[in-house]
């Protein structure tokens, strides 16, 4: 086939399940290809000598390599491809904003000057995921020989479970330790089922297991174990404790009955699964009309699950306008078909409270957008004397996270930023603090899966060549040595 | 797994628990408390740690069964098993040497105040103690309180036992009456004795120290659930408390915050008896 006719093929839509339908549970909206349907995407695919999409992946997965591998029916191979570059493609391939990554830079998109037109990357690397999962057998890699050497991952997040991964692999004894009774972070206590079910990441937790790496849970670092003593006990420890710490508004009201932050309206939905209440044992308050306030994924998952708790209206205010909203543009779209309604540059101001405190409605002002700011989005200014009220009765918290301070206060040798990031250095992941490395949402902020990963993946690196050599001060050096070799021998 | 190695009766309803947790036996302090599951679709609740022995690796728990979580744990025997304990969490009592101490406990709060005390009292403070109860069977750990006290008085609503009156009474009692002078002073309980105990110490300026209670998830600082208006500031209790400043507490919204999941509490406890009448108590 030539360019020409791929070019021509129309992109296949993943079926869903229907929106009507799907508000009254958590399964999985998107449903996944076939294997015909992946063959006929993968054929889209114009193996571009200078693959653009590659670089648009923050880990450069080799897509032409894995796309051919689908074309040509070969599975096996195309997951092998996916997983040198990506340890957790099931969850990637969901969740990742491929509109702003690869699949912005894919020349198929380009040429029909429309990038909703582009090689469906994410949705070939989901289905070859799940293809393995179903097949039920992994792939467990020969191990090497023991190193001897022992590394703490503090925080079972995607930057913690990537590295744990890597580095187990590479023969080191690794142990993670984690605050909750379950691995997985924000994928288990933040993402809703219906857009990552939960035994996908389970999945790769007891694949990690099986490789040999060790959970600890409810083993809160700072708490129930210093910093101290874990620097004491092992070779080289990784802090990937993620962005926990919830934003509240500064406004009138924000401590009354049915204000949430999204962290705990989304943890007692997933983690503590108060879908399912009585079921199970964890409430969750049941409202009629819930705003949700922000523009992010988070927003989202926070505006659907209120609609699978039963909610009649779904509401959704942000400052900025839809061009502004850093949520995947699939989570926008899935939130709108199932009913969400978005107020969109608009602010809320203060929260309105019944005899009782219970909220009863919001006092919204509308926004305008104003010159761009420091992050180059135009800055939202309020339109004087805009403002009404919105009669809703729970209101949930979407404006973002900051690191989590536990292990920075409990630990102050660690240098940290102005707004409470770990620094490090950005090929190592190395901090102020010999053998301690950091990487994932408690060095970016909120951030992305696979920019966690990303860092775990780096980390991973350097951290096995601190354990070879002992060299610290030029571990840079050290690691970009070694990347050189290895891709001159392969 | 955490396995009970004792469980005795207080009270009605109340009992005292002796679990393995040699991790955290070893690291906690007084002040500070643990979140505990039972099972795999349970809620995670918080208990204070009202003793530990770090030998044994142990610690001791005191708890009141009030809904659907603390009354399956009640219906737990030795032998049996707690999946989870997470811990130690919150930040541990400041001690310190004021000089004469008072120690307020109401109910319940007579569990977690007990370590404190035993704490304050090493410090070289002088512990004048006054714990209460609603009636003299509700009344626990009066002998554990009068080990680590100079001076104890108690107090049951009804009259049952001690003196007639509430805690606020007894504070009146030996502060005002018997003219004794209190540098400072710690105050647990419900949220209304400590409202009220601290609207009296604040006029006879003495300042005082409360252990709140709002509902927890996780812990650690990453639900904002927990937050409470101390001095007109948003505080998240198990990572800036759970103890605070008394004086600057705004215990009406705290009493509002607790009663959020009063239907769903009732609806948790409703299904949970009937699976014990069905099994004949016990069972999970
Ligand atoms: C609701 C929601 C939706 C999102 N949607 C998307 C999306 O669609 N696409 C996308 O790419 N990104 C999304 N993100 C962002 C993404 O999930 C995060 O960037 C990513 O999970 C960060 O990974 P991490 O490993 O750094 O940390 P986390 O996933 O935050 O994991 C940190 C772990 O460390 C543990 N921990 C914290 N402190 C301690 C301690 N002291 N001791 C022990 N353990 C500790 C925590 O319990 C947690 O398990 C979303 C985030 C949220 C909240
Ligand atoms: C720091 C701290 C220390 C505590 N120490 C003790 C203790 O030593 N002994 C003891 O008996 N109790 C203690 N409590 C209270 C105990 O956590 C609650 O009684 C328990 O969570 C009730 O759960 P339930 O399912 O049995 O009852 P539910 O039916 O869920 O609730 C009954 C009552 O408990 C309150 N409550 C419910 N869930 C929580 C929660 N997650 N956190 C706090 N309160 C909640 C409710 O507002 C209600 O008043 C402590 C609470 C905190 C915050
Ligand atoms: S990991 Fe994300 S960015 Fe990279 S190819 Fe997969 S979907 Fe695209
Ligand atoms: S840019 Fe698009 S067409 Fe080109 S190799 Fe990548 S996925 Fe294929
Ligand atoms: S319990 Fe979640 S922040 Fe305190």
């Amino acid at each position: 086939m030539d360019s020409k006719e791929r070019l021509a093929i129309p992109p296949h839509p993943m079926p869903e399940q229907d929106p009507a339908e799907r508000v009254d549970n958590v399964r999985e909206v998107p449903l996944g290809y076939t294997a015909e349907t992946a063959i006929a995407e993968a054929t889209r695919c114009l193996q571009c000598k200078t693959p653009f999409c590659v670089d648009g992946c923050p880990v450069n997965i080799d897509i032409p390599g894995f796309v051919q591998a689908v074309e040509d029916g070969d599975f096996k191979k195309g997951i092998r491809i996916l997983k040198k570059d990506n340890l957790l493609p099931a969850i990637c391939g969901r969740v990742c904003p491929q509109e702003t990554q690869c699949q912005l830079e894919c020349t198929v998109g380009k040429a029909r000057k429309d990038q909703t037109k582009s090689v469906m990357i994410g949705k070939l690397e989901r289905f070859l995921a799940d293809w393995e999962r179903e097949q039920g057998e992994f792939e467990v890699p020969r191990m090497p020989p023991s190193s001897g050497k022992k590394v703490a991952v503090i925080g079972a997040g995607p930057a913690g479970l990537t590295l744990a991964g890597d580095l187990v692999r590479m023969g080191h004894d690794v142990t993670v330790f984690e605050a909750f009774h379950k691995a997985g972070g924000v994928l288990v206590y933040g993402i809703p089922e219906f857009r990552l079910p939960k035994s996908i990441v389970q999945t790769e937790v007891d694949y990690l297991e099986k490789l040999g790496v060790e959970f600890r849970y409810n083993h809160v670092v700072g708490k129930t174990l210093t910093m101290e003593k874990l620097v004491e006990d092992y070779d080289a420890v990784f802090v990937g404790t993620g962005a926990g710490l919830p934003k509240f508004m500064r406004i009138p009201g924000q401590n009354l009955l049915g204000v949430f932050s999204a962290n705990e309206y989304l943890t007692r939905a997933n983690l503590m699964k108060a879908y399912e209440f009585p079921r199970s044992d964890t409430p969750i308050f049941r409202a009629r009309k819930v705003m949700t306030v922000g523009g992010g994924n988070v927003a989202m998952d926070c505006a659907r699950t209120a609609l699978r708790l039963g909610a009649q209206d779904s509401l959704v205010v942000y400052r900025r306008s839809e061009k502004e909203m850093p949520a995947r543009v699939e989570e926008i779209e899935h939130a709108r078909e199932e009913g969400v309604q978005m107020h969109l540059l608009n602010n809320p101001v203060r929260i309105l409270g019944d005899e009782n405190d219970w909220v009863m409605g919001a006092e919204i002002v509308r926004m305008k957008l104003g010159e761009p700011d420091a992050s180059g989005r135009r800055r939202p200014i309020p339109i004087e004397g805009s403002e009404y009220v919105l009669d809703v009765d729970a209101v949930i918290v979407a404006i973002g996270n900051s690191p989590n301070p536990l292990i920075p206060d409990t630990f102050p040798d660690l240098e940290v930023t102005r707004w409470g990031g770990i620094v490090t250095n950005e090929v190592t992941g190395q901090t102020s603090v010999r053998g301690i490395f950091a990487g994932g949402d408690i060095v970016l902020g909120a951030a992305t899966v696979i920019l966690a990963m990303s860092h775990g993946r780096r980390a991973a690196k350097a951290i096995h060549i601190y354990l070879k050599t002992g060299r610290w001060s030029d571990l840079e050096e050290a690691v970009a040595v070694e990347i050189n070799q290895s891709q001159t021998s392969s | 797994m955490h396995r009970i190695l004792s469980k005795e009766r207080l009270g009605p309803e109340i009992n005292r628990y002796v679990i393995e947790a040699p991790q955290i036996s070893r690291r906690r302090k007084p002040g500070q408390f643990v979140i505990i599951r039972l099972c795999p679709e349970g809620e995670r609740i918080p208990l204070t740690i009202a003793d530990a022995d770090p030998e044994e690796g142990t610690l001791t728990l005191v708890v009141q069964a009030v809904g659907k979580t603390t009354w399956q744990l009640a219906d737990m025997e030795e032998g049996d098993e707690i999946i989870d304990v997470t811990g130690p969490l919150g930040r541990p009592t400041h001690i310190e040497r004021y000089g004469t101490v008072l120690c307020v406990g109401g109910g319940i709060g007579v569990a977690p105040l007990y370590p404190i005390t035993s704490a304050l009292k090493d410090a070289g403070n002088e512990i004048v103690c006054i714990i209460g109860a609603r009636s003299a069977d509700l009344l626990i750990m009066e002998k554990e309180m009068e080990s680590v006290s100079d001076h104890m008085l108690v107090t049951t609503d009804d009259g049952s036992y001690g003196m007639h009156g509430m805690v606020t009474d007894g504070i009146k009692r030996i502060v005002v009456e018997e003219g004794r002078k209190a540098d400072f002073a710690v105050a647990i309980g419900p949220p209304v004795m400590m409202k009220f105990t601290c609207l009296l110490t604040g006029e006879l300026e003495i300042p005082t120290m409360v252990s709140l209670n709002p509902i927890m998830i996780d812990g650690t600082g990453m639900c904002g659930g927990c937050r409470v208006s101390v001095g007109g500031k948003t505080k998240f209790a198990c990572v800036d408390g759970p103890e605070f400043d008394g004086h600057q507490v705004d215990f009406d919204e705290l009493m509002k915050r607790l009663s959020a999941y009063r239907t769903h509490e009732k609806e948790a406890m409703d299904r949970y008896s009937e699976c014990r009448a069905e099994t004949g108590g016990g069972g999970r």
